[in-house]
């Protein structure tokens, strides 16, 4: 058979579903963009009125930007940080080592809905664990998620619980497959832990640590379920995230067209923060530990 | 001084990790008042099983558990099988763009869901596909995802080309080589696959949120919100129903833990 048949077979279950779900939609959404559309009738072209009444008219816009940015911002550095800590920590040899590893890891096994109800449930101000716990000590604990100021935070806290003991074991492989003989290299030449963590580990681990920050923006702005089931947004829109805001426009509102326009203007931001996140690793970023 | 610091604060945050879950546990064996407010003391008073056969008369539940079997089953199947398909094309096959064409595959990656999901959602309307599995399983089969397809061709690539030129040499064509000698060695990477694909797919929420509107067609993941939110929460039900769920993942786990490990290191997890 013809080599370029071959070729063009194996290729051809991604070449439709690329085709089908991804170029076309991709363009036809952006002509959604431009249309007045509730699925039923067909789209109504009105040109860029769409993203006019986003910038200039719709304040849930700007609050549903600054909440997802506020949220990312919060949640990125910290998990990143909790979870470097814990790998160091946890790189060591000591008795039953595996099973407490294996403990860290156990939540993140818990996702979505599941994870949502289990922490709605946690941060219930009267029968939650969290505030029978801080009532132990004779505290009162915050309203958690029904308190707008504490919301976000409810929100960053319990992805700190779900997602650090999975980005614990990424970041501890990393720290593994660095040569011991580095550090003692370091020590000989006067070096302290302190400043070999800022040399050797920090360097020689760069490239996980960029690769998981970008992941780690990419999944905080896309934040969906947890406020769907959580909060619905609230209370006062504080949790009202982007996502959330686009499924309400596109499904609840029937809202087609102008749900296309907010998508469009994501990609655009998600493009942008990457091709920043990639500026900056060039400068930080060192690749020569890997080879 | 400094190791007890140490170990003090993995314990404490060991605590942390596991505690939900034995609370879930616990709170899920108590019905009535003790389900609201449980006190140290009380802790282990009048446990029983009444929440978990509760739920079952609440809502469809064995109907629930079928879908959601169903689903993550065939899901598994398509994408194990389309995306180590195609890698084959990025790693055995020879050809002129062919790094280039897998290097802008994985850039899609970057594409938001949001983008195309409005656009899908219409085509799955035209094709009459709405309100039933085809728009959660079908596209399994195209492609089986960037991520999966990258898997693959992490491993075909380190497979030896004596091997395929050997099996070239007693007369085998392409697909039977996929089929015979390449994707039985990559055993490793269909287990990770596999179990990625089933945590997936088994805790997905917005898909069945968005195709599946007919009660009797939900998923386990759907079926948990109908007991949120109404009135008055039972958190005993609730935590039997989310403990039904996280079980076979939790088994799973147990069982392949290697796998899924080796899976999340190369960077694929949940959001």
């Amino acid at each position: 058979m013809n080599h370029r048949l071959i070729i063009f077979l194996f290729l051809s279950p991604w070449i439709i579903g690329f085709l089908g779900f991804g170029i076309y939609p991709i363009f036809i959404s952006f002509y959604y963009s431009l249309c007045q559309y509730d699925v039923l009738q067909i789209p109504m072209y009105i040109g860029f009125e769409n993203y006019k009444n986003i910038f200039f008219e719709d304040l849930l816009f700007l609050k549903t930007i600054s909440n997802t940015f506020i949220y990312t911002f919060a949640r990125v550095p910290l998990n990143i940080t909790l979870s470097l800590l814990l790998a160091i920590l946890l790189n060591r040899r000591f008795r039953g080592i595996s099973i407490i590893r294996s403990i860290y890891f156990l939540p993140s096994l818990v996702s979505g809905v599941a994870l949502s109800v289990i922490w709605l449930w946690i941060f219930n101000p009267q029968i939650g664990l969290l505030n029978i716990i801080i009532s132990f000590f004779g505290l009162k604990g915050p309203l958690w998620l029904q308190d707008p100021q504490w919301s976000k935070p409810s929100l960053v806290i319990m992805s700190v619980w779900s997602v650090g003991g999975g980005r614990m074991l990424v970041f501890l492989a990393a720290l593994q497959n660095i040569n011991p003989r580095l550090y003692e290299a370091f020590k000989l030449d006067g070096g302290n832990d302190f400043q070999a963590f800022f040399h050797i580990t920090i360097p020689l681990i760069s490239p996980v640590l960029f690769l998981w920050s970008i992941i780690e923006v990419i999944a905080s702005m896309q934040i969906f379920t947890e406020a769907f089931i959580m909060t619905k947004g609230g209370p006062l829109d504080s949790t009202l995230f982007y996502n959330l805001y686009l499924y309400n426009q596109a499904f609840e509102n029937f809202n087609m067209g102008y749900a296309s326009a907010l998508a469009w203007i994501l990609l655009v931001l998600t493009l942008i923060i990457t091709t920043i996140q990639f500026k900056i690793s060039k400068k930080y970023v060192y690749y020569e530990g890997l080879k | 001084m400094k190791k007890t610091l140490i170990y003090s604060v993995l314990f404490l945050g060991a605590l942390i990790s596991i505690v939900p879950f034995l609370w879930m546990l616990i709170t899920s064996l108590k019905t009535g008042n003790y389900s609201l407010a449980i006190t140290i003391d009380s802790l282990f008073r009048d446990l029983n099983f009444r929440n978990y056969k509760i739920i079952w008369g609440k809502i469809p539940l064995i109907t629930y558990t079928k879908n959601s079997i169903f689903i993550s089953f065939l899901t598994i199947f398509g994408t194990v099988f389309s995306s180590s398909f195609v890698a084959y094309a990025f790693s055995i096959l020879d050809w002129k763009y062919r790094d280039k064409v897998f290097l802008f595959i994985i850039f899609t990656m970057m594409i938001p869901l949001q983008v195309t999901m409005i656009p899908v959602f219409v085509i799955y309307k035209q094709l009459g596909w709405l309100n039933s599995f085809k728009p959660l399983i079908v596209p399994a089969f195209l492609g089986g995802g960037a991520f999966n397809i990258f898997l693959f061709r992490q491993f075909f690539l380190n497979i030896p080309r004596e091997i395929i030129d050997a099996a070239k040499m007693d007369g085998l064509n392409h697909f039977q080589i996929y089929y015979a000698i390449v994707l039985p060695m990559a055993k490793s990477v269909v287990a990770t696959v596999s179990i990625i694909t089933f945590m997936f797919t088994w805790n997905d929420f917005m898909g069945p949120l968005i195709y599946l509107s007919d009660k009797l067609k939900g998923t386990l993941a759907l079926g948990i919100m109908l007991f949120v939110g109404q009135n008055q929460t039972e958190w005993g039900q609730v935590m039997a129903l989310s403990i039904l769920m996280i079980a076979p993942v939790i088994l799973v786990f147990i069982l392949f833990q290697k796998y899924f490990i080796s899976g999340l290191m190369f960077g694929g997890s949940k959001q």
